[in-house]
């Protein structure tokens, strides 16, 4: 029968449609609110101010650009562009990667939605590793590159 | 169901649907905040947030039919044999592929990963999934353009590579942890 519990776990139609519905819109707060924040971290985090950091060895560059990824928000088309413009600029491979690798595996914005679902523990781990990992690839590109005598575009 | 029950269950509603707003009237809050300090600015992130809601609900509506048809038609006896803890190497390609395939901001997938997680997900496989995110094979020439093609597949591979290694290492930081 339609919206009752069928054979063994599986729901029917009009319980899977309420279920999908509540779960769904228990989450519309969340999406609401980090979009809204998101609209205030573009407006007033201008990252390219967080360059004058840059130049402190290969380490700290690599921490600023990380640092920078983990603060902005927004299509990873941005991300491109933006790093190409430091790229130009001079600002080293290790920034570059750290910079591009943060901004999509680590979501300062939307920390407090990953920590309300799975949980603070997850949430601040997981995005503490990708930002580690984020370090971590950005040494091993430039060795890899290095390796096989590639140059930047 | 006696009466001492049915208000404790109330109390835990109001108390989840209190932490359901919480985030957002953080947001709202601040809002206000910098609205006393820059208006103009304040008003112009106002928009740009409104703008970008309004380009979300397409991809809004095809989590929503894909959430629904998890939820008709995938039990959890499937999600544990294909990402649950016995599900090995092959649970990790279907969360490499699910993760770079997916699309949309990533907080649009907690809710379906979240009950995942309930059905059995591996906690690991859910790290994994929200890290290969970060592979955007539509977006991959672009990145070739600005960057090489060399750099872009050497970069790739690295992140997938990481992806599997983070989502490892997160399940035993938090969940080794708490078994031990």
């Amino acid at each position: 029968m339609v919206g009752q519990t069928q054979n063994n776990d599986r729901p029917g139609m009009a319980a899977a449609g309420r279920k999908t519905t509540a779960m769904f819109l228990g989450n519309v707060p969340n999406i609401i609110a980090i979009v809204f924040l998101s609209g205030l971290v573009v407006q007033f985090l201008p990252v390219g101010r967080l360059t004058a950091f840059l130049g402190g060895g290969l380490l700290a560059d690599g921490l600023v650009g990380a640092a920078i990824g983990s603060v902005s928000t927004g299509n990873p088309l941005v991300s491109y562009i933006l790093a190409g413009e430091f790229l130009e600029q001079g600002m080293g491979l290790v920034a570059i990667t750290a910079l591009l690798v943060c901004w999509v595996t680590v979501g300062s914005v939307q920390l407090p939605a990953e920590i309300q679902s799975f949980g603070p523990c997850f949430a601040l781990v997981r995005n503490g590793l990708a930002f580690v990992s984020a370090l971590a690839i950005a040494f091993l590109v430039l060795l890899t590159l290095q390796g096989m005598g590639v140059s930047m575009p | 169901m006696n009466r001492a029950t049915v208000r404790g269950t109330k109390g835990e509603k109001k108390q989840k649907t209190v932490a359901k707003f919480l985030f957002l009237g953080a947001v709202a809050a601040l809002y206000a905040i910098f609205f006393l300090v820059d208006p103009e600015g304040t008003t112009s992130a106002f928009f740009f947030a409104l703008t970008v809601l309004t380009k979300l609900w397409p991809v809004l509506i095809f989590v929503f039919f894909l959430m629904f048809v998890v939820n008709l038609l995938v039990k959890p006896s499937w999600v544990r044999r294909h990402v649950g803890h016995d599900s090995g190497a092959k649970g990790v390609w279907v969360a490499l592929v699910g993760g770079i395939i997916s699309m949309g901001p990533i907080y649009i997938w907690y809710t379906m990963l979240r009950d995942f997680q309930k059905k059995g997900m591996r906690p690991a496989l859910i790290a994994v999934f929200l890290y290969s995110r970060g592979v955007k094979i539509p977006l991959l020439p672009l990145m070739a353009f600005y960057f090489g093609i060399t750099y872009t597949v050497v970069l790739t591979m690295y992140m997938l590579v990481f992806a599997v290694l983070s989502g490892l290492c997160t399940e035993w930081l938090v969940h080794g942890r708490k078994a031990a």
